[in-house]
């Protein structure tokens, strides 16, 4: 069910662990749904991303995506890691199965907590980045009915 | 695939060798309609009828109080949607439990949707009703008791002799989804007041798209499809004849050697109980230790998600099951594991294995180590498990 990278990534995450003292940390998920993600991000005086970790707690796509959203947004400034959106992850993975979207959402969606976080720390405002939502929790659709 | 491990016995058996040498007569050689007058089609006429007899025989039914299905969840939807619309002179309330299949939730819920009341009952901890619960529910436009032999999920054993003597007791029809039960456990109709039963050969040995409905003599209930005269007038349409016959095979096996069968398996459980229950730190087993299906062990494992750990364990060739919201399709786990009262979090990481007479001490020797890598992982993966160090650590 799942791409051959998103298998890559669930068997060997990259950028799995903490960070000692992070710039900025953003935990996102709901252990309601089954899905919790931290990324811890190391962020340098010129506003380049120098190391960023995650942890998760979540099935095989929600591993994959937040080990690919570490590696996209590596090395990347802050503006530059805005531009990391759920799609750019997925794409990164060869795509994931309809039912598993809201993983990759909630990677872009733990980086930018973590990006709120350094923010906050620093008394920056960081343009185009808005508040995160801390408990992402798709709506169930209803079953259509014969 | 190479070799592999297989622990998923709840969702289907591997079917006998002497059930599928039971079958194979039945598709070219004696092919014959058995609603024909030739004796081509005789021959398959028989062979109804002897499957007919030995299942009628395990439960202690008449051979005319077999009705044979295309599965379990066609037996469930049968029994329950026409005793509902027979007893609809009576009344229209149903009375079933929180942790049926989804073949009889769901039903349930259709019938909601038509104007039935239903009353889904609670369970305890262990996951078995409470029988005071149940009196409670019971009312006067009551037509329908639908409980479970055994649950699939957790493998927890009801008290279907009290069930069926409350039903017997206040005139309603007593329906059980024995799927996971029959063929693993001894049920006699009699003398537990059934008047309906359900269950499917493929969790027994047998083939797939085989099942049966076993409907007390006497218990008005509709026909389910309509066409044929087959089954009695009760389930038209050309019988299954290879997987009559497969089914009747699978259940004379699982019948005369039910005690020795049970028993071994039984011996696995334990020992994987056993392993897994002392060897991994922080998981809990769901349903209760006794009565519990000899087959069953489920286990959750807190701080991990199941769906990762099933990916794990395929790896390594192990085929098992999990709770998990990803495994179910939907956001939310297993509804069984929520009516137990497990969190949500720790629904998530459960662990579903379940055996058969083949597998062997070596196989779960290397399953237990397998779990043990796995949850050692995902734990080290595991935002929860940092935030619980983290908290011990401080205290």
């Amino acid at each position: 069910m799942y791409s051959e990278k998103v298998m890559d990534h669930f068997t060997n995450p990259r950028n799995m662990g903490e960070l000692e003292n992070p710039s900025g940390v953003g935990t996102v998920g709901n252990a309601k749904c089954g899905d919790i993600m931290r990324i811890y991000l190391d962020i340098d005086e010129n506003h380049i991303i120098n190391d960023c970790k995650f942890k998760t707690f979540g099935c095989g796509a929600a591993v994959a995506t937040s080990s690919m959203a570490t590696e996209l947004v590596k090395g990347k400034t802050i503006e530059e890691a805005l531009l990391v959106t759920n799609k750019a992850v997925m794409e990164a993975l060869d795509g994931l199965p309809p039912v598993k979207v809201h993983c990759s959402l909630l990677a872009e969606e733990a980086i930018h907590a973590a990006l709120w976080d350094y923010a906050k720390k620093n008394d920056i405002v960081i343009e185009g980045l808005k508040e995160p939502k801390q408990d992402i929790s798709e709506e169930e659709h209803e079953d259509e009915e014969y | 695939m190479d070799k592999f491990i297989y622990l998923d016995n709840a969702a289907t058996t591997r079917t006998a060798p002497e059930v599928v040498n039971a079958m194979i007569p039945y598709f070219s050689e004696h092919y014959g309609n058995a609603s024909s007058i030739y004796r081509l089609g005789t021959e398959s006429k028989r062979a109804i009828m002897q499957s007919r007899e030995v299942i009628a025989k395990s439960l202690n039914a008449d051979p005319l109080e077999i009705y044979f299905t295309a599965g379990g969840t066609e037996a469930d939807n049968w029994a329950l949607i026409a005793a509902a619309e027979s007893g609809e002179g009576r009344g229209r309330h149903i009375i079933t439990s929180k942790i049926e299949h989804h073949a009889v939730l769901h039903t349930c819920q259709y019938l909601e949707k038509r104007g039935y009341e239903i009353t889904y009952i609670d369970v305890d901890e262990k996951g078995i009703i409470r029988l005071e619960d149940l009196k409670k529910a019971v009312r006067k436009d009551t037509i329908l008791i639908s409980v479970m032999f055994a649950n699939n999920e957790i493998g927890t054993i009801q008290p279907i002799k009290q069930i069926g003597e409350i039903a017997k007791e206040n005139g309603i029809l007593f329906h059980t989804d024995a799927v996971q039960a029959y063929g693993h456990l001894a049920i006699d109709v009699e003398e537990l007041n059934i008047d309906l039963l359900s269950a499917s050969g493929h969790k027994l040995y047998g083939p797939k798209g085989i099942g049966f409905l076993y409907i007390r003599k006497g218990v008005k209930i509709r026909s389910f499809i309509h066409g044929g005269a087959q089954e009695r007038k009760r389930r038209a349409g050309t019988e299954n004849v290879p997987g009559i016959a497969g089914l009747g095979m699978a259940a004379k096996l699982a019948f005369s050697q039910m005690e020795e069968r049970a028993g071994k398996i039984q011996k696995l459980r334990d020992y994987l109980i056993e392993r897994i229950g002392n060897e991994i730190p922080y998981c809990r087993l769901n349903g209760d230790r006794e009565r519990r299906l000899p087959n069953n062990v489920n286990f959750s494992f807190q701080f991990i998600e199941g769906e990762s750990l099933l990916i794990m364990l395929d790896m390594k060739g192990i085929c098992a099951s999990s709770g998990s919201a990803c495994t179910s399709g939907s956001l939310d786990p297993s509804h069984v594991l929520l009516a137990i009262g497990l969190p949500h979090e720790i629904a998530h990481g459960s662990l579903r294995l379940t055996l058969s007479e083949e597998n062997t001490i070596e196989e779960l020797d290397e399953t237990v180590e397998a779990i043990k890598e796995a949850v050692g992982k995902l734990r080290q993966m595991s935002p929860l498990y940092e935030d619980f160090i983290k908290k011990q650590n401080k205290i």
